[in-house]
């Protein structure tokens, strides 16, 4: 059966694609053999051979768990975290002998931690499990019988089942498709959700089964196709379709792939082939990079170093108490008798005493656990959730004309925000809004259009007023009236001579009629006429295409309907001067891509003359324009586009060519051929065949876009320029364009100096002429170094003048060499001495190169910004990505950290947000080591007075609720409130954001600072309780104080010193922090009474121990109050030094506008006294 | 260009713009506290102001309080015994007598303290050697678990078990002046809730010391353990391995220059780990016994504070800083930050 499927199959084959019999032959995979093994029965899904497959249903499952792996799972993610597992460890432990502790106690904090941190990840994954329901829960119809189509739900589909899909729905599964409302079986698709491109994709059904295009023709309908197994490949199916008798091999074009969306087309029919986790786009899906901060790498040092700290203390315990314990029992005479040292158990048995010692040290380890903050995670990601939601609801980042707040998508990168050193961001959409207008055009060799961009007028900002280009001055006015917004989108073009028809009366009207017609057949746009209005719109691949079927629509060439072999176009006949309707066969397109850096169609005109329209880059078109001296425009052409690319605008060359028949054939069989054909060098086949074609064309002229500035940008730029951050752009543009906008942008300033790194040069060139390729490639390295090491020179020697700066412009061929492992550093060195840095005409690849250079390079923070899936590399490669929800579809959101609107939000979004959260975190967790360093260790002092024997100080409870009641609240309150200047003073001052870059606030000296401050602590909370409280009577009952009396005495030091250290350290106060401070300290004395209720078996050494003892005993509150004070002193007089002496930049800005107000106050009064 | 067009007409209906609320736009009313010299000036006067007067306060109420503190340990063991371990393991009576001097008058209640030096009642074996079911409820006589091995003699349980009832302490004082005796109550020197709850009235000794190894004092079995306030002092355990416990009260006025006469019965062995023993008469004020400790810290702290509230404000006074000048800037000092 397979062999004689294998034989047809081959016959199909070789009877369509004769002439590449051969090579198809040997890439094909077989169809049955390993790997191609899915049989689908069409309309039958539940007939009992299809049955057998067991193919999965339709439901597709994005959330991390499922009810019944959510336990394990998540419990395996948390107990991953080192501290965490430490926490396991010692909480298994604390069920043994060995505790020091009660062992409910010590659970029930890891309990409370790790079960917090799993509600969360509950949470998070329930939000997805009720998308993932909406989604498997859309409607769609499938055939159900006789030609009926009823609606069911997505997740109920099966493989086989045919289904009927309507215009702007999405595909429920990976389908073939059958047919569609067109005769031609084709339908437009819309694949922004796979790949973020915009453009839509036009899908072709077998003819065979075009004609099953009604719900009724279904009645008969019988198929069953055979195909690769699932994999990964978007553009790439392999199969055969068996109809009537007959075999088809099916290929991707008639593939619909789940989650794209059908678009221009009524409705088509399609068979379901993939479904569920089998789909393409299920199979593609793969887990982000997860990226963590470098504050939570540098936490996670400090709690190896804490680990090592409490590691040598237990040790250091050990050996002394493993000395006294031994010491207790000397050849049988007892010493502390009264311990009973002669019948011991192991723990303390002096004739095992080195056992004991090393028993002691796992239970002092459990013991100096508290070193260790165990809620630390948990709630700095509660504090993140919180951080993202305010960012994620800034009304000032929410972009009102698209509706787009701003988007956290990763929580855990929050204080990253504050630390970027390097923004590395794209320029086309991310800078600009990668709306397209049409500006100018040069058509034989004349200029038209009188706009003036935004670069010229930065252009004309910089040259200074005298030399200001007259036609810019005189076009100004109108310029400015129509600046608010072009009265047609895509079109900001105004010249009266060839506008409205008047272009006959030009010199040359026939090079504008070709010129206008190239623009009006030379796209892959679709028209979309509205019914109503009858006002035609277009639906294209990039927005200059848009912008140029826009352009010949308004200067009388509307494009106005596509089939697959025509497009029409309602043009003026310049004879009649009247508007009529020319249908041109369109016989190829050759379509764009960036190594083509061109695009053809090759056209039948009505009147049977075939001709080639071509338009493409500079780079590549002048070269391919005919030798033959017809036309003498070709210097005034370049010269404009030269103009124009100074004037930032983007530019394209227009040309064309006429083709005799059998030129055209010739071509066309070949052309056809290398496009059928499958295999690796397809490409390089098809660029082939298309060179021999697009050679001497006749130039006909260029065209100008601009791709206009966002709002805001220049400033943006600035203020970030101001915070220290170093930005560099990566574009593809041209080395001019990319100049001029970065004037325009503010990212070049005047008095910078520029330092040029280009290939461009003559004897570069000169070399590439005569084509060794080994050759160029050593010239060009060695011209890359020189310039490097020149621009370094330069760099070098002015570093004592530190007024001047440089800006680095580097090509992209250049990077390829600067790239290299032999010159990286040195390319960086000299990009790290430049204030501005813009890499040009630079591929995706270089994008995410460059951005690891740097990011690797410097180890500092690194922040990607891009909109397009070509920045997506570069997005993931950096620790931030930041993905600008734009014009080009969500691949750049999908895979971003934070997605926002418009790049001026990023200027918030740092400077407040990320300034914000990264003091938040960065104080927040010194304050974390701090509170838990002066409990852990006011712990170990008590157990060195115990003769080390591991007796804690507090009650078990004391102990185990320290981390999750007594201190966590107003850390979380800090976390996720405490501001040191207001958002607009964060602004005004973008000098501020140099603390993150820094890393001031989480420097060693600082984290080592709040250690210390909490080692002092706990000593003196330790040293003036224990020399005040002890021998003598504690109260007028002349009770003396006990282990009890000691021990909740010095908590309650310990819960005030805390949190009135939270208190001085807040520069901000509202209500809640309020509340979490003093409620936190209200609610221990609320514990110490409710827990001195409890029966005293369980309440032990605590029992009405604030009731009876403390509460009536002057002494206790008199000692309470002066520890805690005392423990503030050094930390304030040290910040109190600080602030007067060494302020912080935040600080000296409040001192510097409080002066202000009230040298305005005293202003204001004396003139009011005066008047 | 439709696109746009669709989202714009559904923003309409169905806006993604924040809703603004104080809380999300993080604008809540808040106070933000500067440190200027002014605040930190005033905050140590404050801290000064405050700690001084409550400083001298309890530095009175320490002097007030008089304190005899007598050590006999060496001093009662017979000048011609050379092994005082062996000398207090025999067993006999091992009286000493002692006399002390009131120094001032000493006003009721006058409270009789012993105190151990070096005696490691904190120690986590001795600690946890105790039964707390055991101890208030009579039904729980067999709980024993944590008394090792103190728990059982010769098979039944020994109540109250553990170490730390077995190690109590038994010297015993009985002091007169002018020859005649005074009165010392051991009512109660415990804690209220001690008696109440932890110790049952219905809970009595059983195999009390009496077989084995003897440990310290011994117990009236037929007295409940509610009651035997001795036993109960002890079982709170001390916090530091020097400490004071209440032996018992006297409801007389000593005058100055009393010399009393105190006869001990120097039975407890502290004397193989060289643990110190003290007989400590002491008199209470409202803040307790006498410790200058407290005063002395508070007059030190708050006197420390009023010399930095004073250097502070000399700064302020000599050097007011400049407006406008970042040249302070704590990093714009540190050149090594690029």
């Amino acid at each position: 059966m397979m062999a004689r499927v294998r034989r047809r199959d081959g016959i199909e084959f070789s009877k369509l694609y004769s002439f590449v019999c051969c090579k198809v032959d040997k890439w094909r995979p077989e169809v049955g053999g390993p790997g191609f093994t899915r049989v689908v029965y069409c309309k039958e899904p539940e007939g009992s051979e299809a049955m057998m497959n067991n193919y999965p249903n339709n439901y597709v499952r994005t959330t991390k768990y499922t009810l019944v792996t959510f336990l394990p799972k998540s419990l395996f993610e948390q107990f991953r975290r080192v501290a965490n597992f430490f926490f396991l460890i010692t909480g298994t432990l604390a069920w043994t002998k060995f505790a020091p502790y009660t062992a409910v106690s010590a659970a029930i904090p890891l309990i409370v931690v790790i079960g917090a941190a799993m509600i969360k990840e509950g949470i998070e994954d329930c939000q997805r499990y009720r998308q993932d329901v909406e989604i498997n829960s859309r409607k769609v119809q499938v055939h159900v019988g006789n030609g009926n189509f009823v609606y069911t739900k997505w997740k109920n589909l099966k493989v086989g089942d045919v289904v009927k899909i309507k215009k702007d729905e999405f595909f429920p599964a990976d389908l073939l498709l059958l047919s569609s409302c067109y005769e031609d079986a084709i339908c437009y698709v819309e694949t922004m959700n796979l790949d973020g491109e915009t453009n839509l994709k036009l899908k072709q059904g077998l003819e065979v089964t075009s004609e099953f295009n009604s719900d009724d023709s279904f009645k008969q309908f019988r198929a069953i196709v055979r195909c690769e197994d699932p994999n990964a490949h978007l553009y790439s199916f392999v199969g055969t379709l068996e109809l009537e008798g007959g075999q088809y091999p099916l290929s991707a074009k008639q593939i619909l792939l789940r989650d794209s969306k059908l678009r221009n087309t009524d409705y088509v029919f399609g068979a379901v082939i993939f479904t569920g986790h089998d789909t393409k786009v299920v199979q593609n899906s793969t887990a982000p990079p997860s990226k963590r901060s470098s504050l939570e790498r540098k936490m996670d040092r400090i709690i190896y170093l804490l680990f090592l700290i409490v590691f040598s203390m237990a040790a250091i315990g050990s050996i002394f108490f493993g000395i006294w314990t031994k010491d207790d029992l000397e050849n049988g005479t007892m010493k502390r008798w009264y311990l009973r040292p002669d019948n011991s158990t192991i723990y303390f048995d002096p004739k095992r005493a080195p056992l004991a010692a090393l028993c002691h040290f796992l239970t002092t380890l459990m013991l100096y656990g508290y070193f260790i903050p165990i809620s630390l995670y948990v709630s700095i990601e509660i504090v993140k959730v919180f951080q993202s939601m305010f960012i994620n609801q800034d009304i000032h980042m929410y972009y009102e004309d698209a509706d787009r707040p701003a988007n956290a998508r990763t929580s855990n990168l929050s204080e990253e925000l504050g630390q970027v050193d390097t923004i590395l961001s794209d320029k086309t959409g991310t800078l600009t809004c990668n709306i397209m207008e049409f500006v100018k055009c040069s058509i034989a060799g004349r200029a038209y259009g009188h706009g003036v961009t935004e670069v010229e007028r930065a252009m004309a900002r910089r040259k200074g007023p005298p030399v200001q280009q007259t036609k810019a001055n005189s076009y100004d006015h109108l310029d400015n009236s129509g600046e608010a917004k072009p009265v047609i989108k895509g079109f900001n073009f105004y010249d009266e001579r060839i506008m409205n028809g008047n272009w006959v009366h030009e010199p040359r009207p026939d090079v504008i009629h070709l010129f206008l017609q190239l623009l009006a057949l030379c796209h892959t746009a679709v028209p979309d006429v509205d019914e109503n209005t009858g006002k035609i719109s277009y639906e294209t691949e990039s927005p200059d295409e848009s912008a140029f079927v826009v352009a010949a629509r308004e200067l009388g060439f509307e494009f106005c309907q596509r089939t697959q072999t025509t497009i029409s176009v309602r043009e003026l006949d310049p004879l009649s001067g009247e508007k009529i309707r020319r249908v041109y066969q369109l016989l190829n397109i050759l379509e764009f891509n960036s190594t083509r850096k061109r695009m053809s169609v090759i056209v039948r005109q009505e009147d049977g003359k075939l001709i080639l329209l071509s338009k493409g880059a500079d780079s590549v078109m002048f070269e391919r324009l005919t030798k033959k001296k017809g036309w003498d425009f070709e210097d005034a052409t370049k010269a404009h586009v030269n103009e124009y690319a100074d004037a930032g605008l983007r530019t394209l060359i227009l040309a064309y060519r006429e083709l005799d028949e059998e030129e055209y054939k010739n071509f066309n069989q070949r052309f056809n051929a290398a496009k059928n054909a499958i295999g690796a060098d397809r490409d390089d086949l098809i660029e082939e065949i298309t060179e021999t074609i697009e050679k001497d064309l006749v130039l006909l002229g260029a065209t100008a876009v601009e791709d206009k500035l966002q709002n805001g940008v220049p400033e943006c730029i600035d203020k970030l320029a101001q915070a220290g951050i170093k930005i560099w752009v990566i574009t593809g543009d041209k080395l001019e364009t990319a100049i001029n906008i970065g004037f325009a942008c503010r990212l070049l300033r005047q008095k910078m100096k520029q330092i040029i790194i280009s290939l461009e040069t003559p004897d570069i060139q000169e070399i590439e002429k005569a084509g060794d390729k080994l050759d160029i490639s050593r010239a060009s390295a060695n011209s890359v170094l020189h310039q490097i090491t020149q621009g370094w020179q330069m760099v070098d020697v002015s570093k004592e003048n530190p007024e001047e700066e440089f800006a680095l412009i580097v090509d992209g061929k250049s990077l390829t060499y600067a790239l290299g492992a032999d010159m990286k550093d040195m390319f960086l060195k000299l990009a790290l001495g430049c204030s501005s840095v813009i890499c040009c005409r630079s591929s995706p690849k270089q994008k995410a190169l460059v951005t690891r250079m740097v990011k690797l390079g410097t180890r500092k923070t690194t922040l990607a910004i891009g909109d397009g899936a070509n920045d997506v590399g570069m997005l993931q490669e950096a620790d931030i990505g930041i993905g600008i929800s734009g014009v080009e579809g969500m691949q750049a959101v999908m895979s971003s950290d934070v997605a926002i609107a418009q790049f001026c939000y990023l200027e918030r979004l740092l400077l407040v947000h990320g300034h914000w959260c990264y003091r938040r975190i960065s104080t927040m967790i010194c304050y974390f080591f701090y509170k838990n360093i002066i409990f852990g260790f006011s712990l170990f002092l008590y157990e060195m007075n115990t003769s080390f024997s591991g007796q804690p100080a507090y009650n078990d409870w004391f102990l185990s609720l320290y981390n999750v009641f007594f201190s966590s609240l107003p850390v979380i309150a800090l976390g996720v409130f405490d501001q040191d200047v207001s958002p607009k003073i964060c602004l005004k001052y973008p000098m501020l954001y140099q603390e993150g870059v820094q890393n001031v606030l989480f420097s060693w000296t600082r984290i080592l600072g709040w250690m210390f401050n909490g080692f002092s602590s706990a000593i003196m909370i330790y040293f003036l309780s224990t020399k005040a409280l002890e021998p003598q009577a504690f109260n007028a009952q002349g009770h003396t104080a006990g282990r009890d009396i000691l021990g909740a005495t010095m908590y309650t030091s310990v819960v005030w010193a805390i949190n009135l250290q939270m208190a001085i350290s807040f520069s901000y106060y509202n209500a809640i922090q309020h509340i979490c401070i003093w409620g936190t300290i209200a609610f221990w004395y609320f514990f110490m009474v409710v827990y001195g209720f409890l029966n005293p078996v369980r309440s032990t050494t605590a029992y009405k121990i604030f009731i009876e003892s403390l509460a009536p005993s002057p002494a206790f509150w008199l000692l309470t109050l002066f520890v805690s004070i005392t423990t503030l002193i050094p930390y304030f007089t040290f910040s109190a030094i600080k602030a007067k002496f060494f302020p912080m930049y935040h600080q000296w800005i409040l001192r510097q506008i409080s002066k202000e107000g009230r040298l305005a106050n005293k202003e204001n009064r004396s003139r009011d006294h005066g008047s | 260009m439709e696109n746009t067009d669709t989202s714009t007409s559904t923003v309409r209906r169905n806006s993604k713009r924040p809703r603004y609320s104080k809380f999300t736009q993080q604008e809540l009313p808040a106070c933000k506290p500067i440190l200027t010299p002014r605040w930190v000036i005033s905050a140590f006067m404050l801290i000064s102001i405050v700690f001084i007067p409550i400083g001298v306060a309890a530095l009175f109420a320490s002097r007030d309080v008089v304190e005899i503190v007598d050590r006999y340990d060496s001093e009662c063991i017979p000048a011609n015994e050379t092994d005082k371990v062996k000398y207090i393991q025999t067993p006999g009576e091992k009286s000493c007598n002692r006399t002390l001097t009131v120094p001032k008058r000493m006003k009721p209640p006058i409270f009789v303290y012993y105190q151990l030096d070096n005696f490691y009642q904190n120690h986590r074996r001795y600690v946890k050697s105790r039964n707390d079911q055991q101890l208030r409820d009579s039904k729980e006589a067999n709980s024993v678990s944590g008394c090792k091995p103190e728990d059982f003699n010769n098979g039944s349980v020994i109540v109250p078990c553990g170490l730390i009832a077995w190690s109590l302490f038994n010297d015993t004082y009985s002091l007169s002046r002018n020859n005649i005796t005074l009165n010392v109550s051991k009512k109660d020197i415990s804690w209220k809730s001690d008696r109440e709850h932890k110790f049952g009235k219905d809970v009595y000794p059983k195999n009390f010391q009496s077989g084995g190894l003897i440990g310290g004092g011994i117990l009236d079995p037929n007295i409940p353990l509610s009651e035997q306030e001795d036993l109960i002092v002890w079982m709170r355990t001390a916090a530091l391995p020097n400490f004071r416990k209440l032996y018992g009260k006297m409801e007389v006025e000593l005058q100055e220059n009393d010399v009393i006469d105190v006869t001990l019965g120097n039975n407890y062995n502290t004397y193989s780990f060289n643990g110190k023993k003290k007989l400590v008469l002491s008199t209470t004020s409202w803040l307790g016994g006498k410790n200058d400790f407290l005063g002395i810290a508070y007059l030190t702290v708050g006197g420390l504070c009023f010399f930095l509230a004073m250097a502070f404000t000399v700064v302020y006074l000599v050097k007011p800083r400049q407006l406008g000048d970042p040249s302070y800037l704590s990093w714009n000092r540190n050149p090594g930050w690029r």
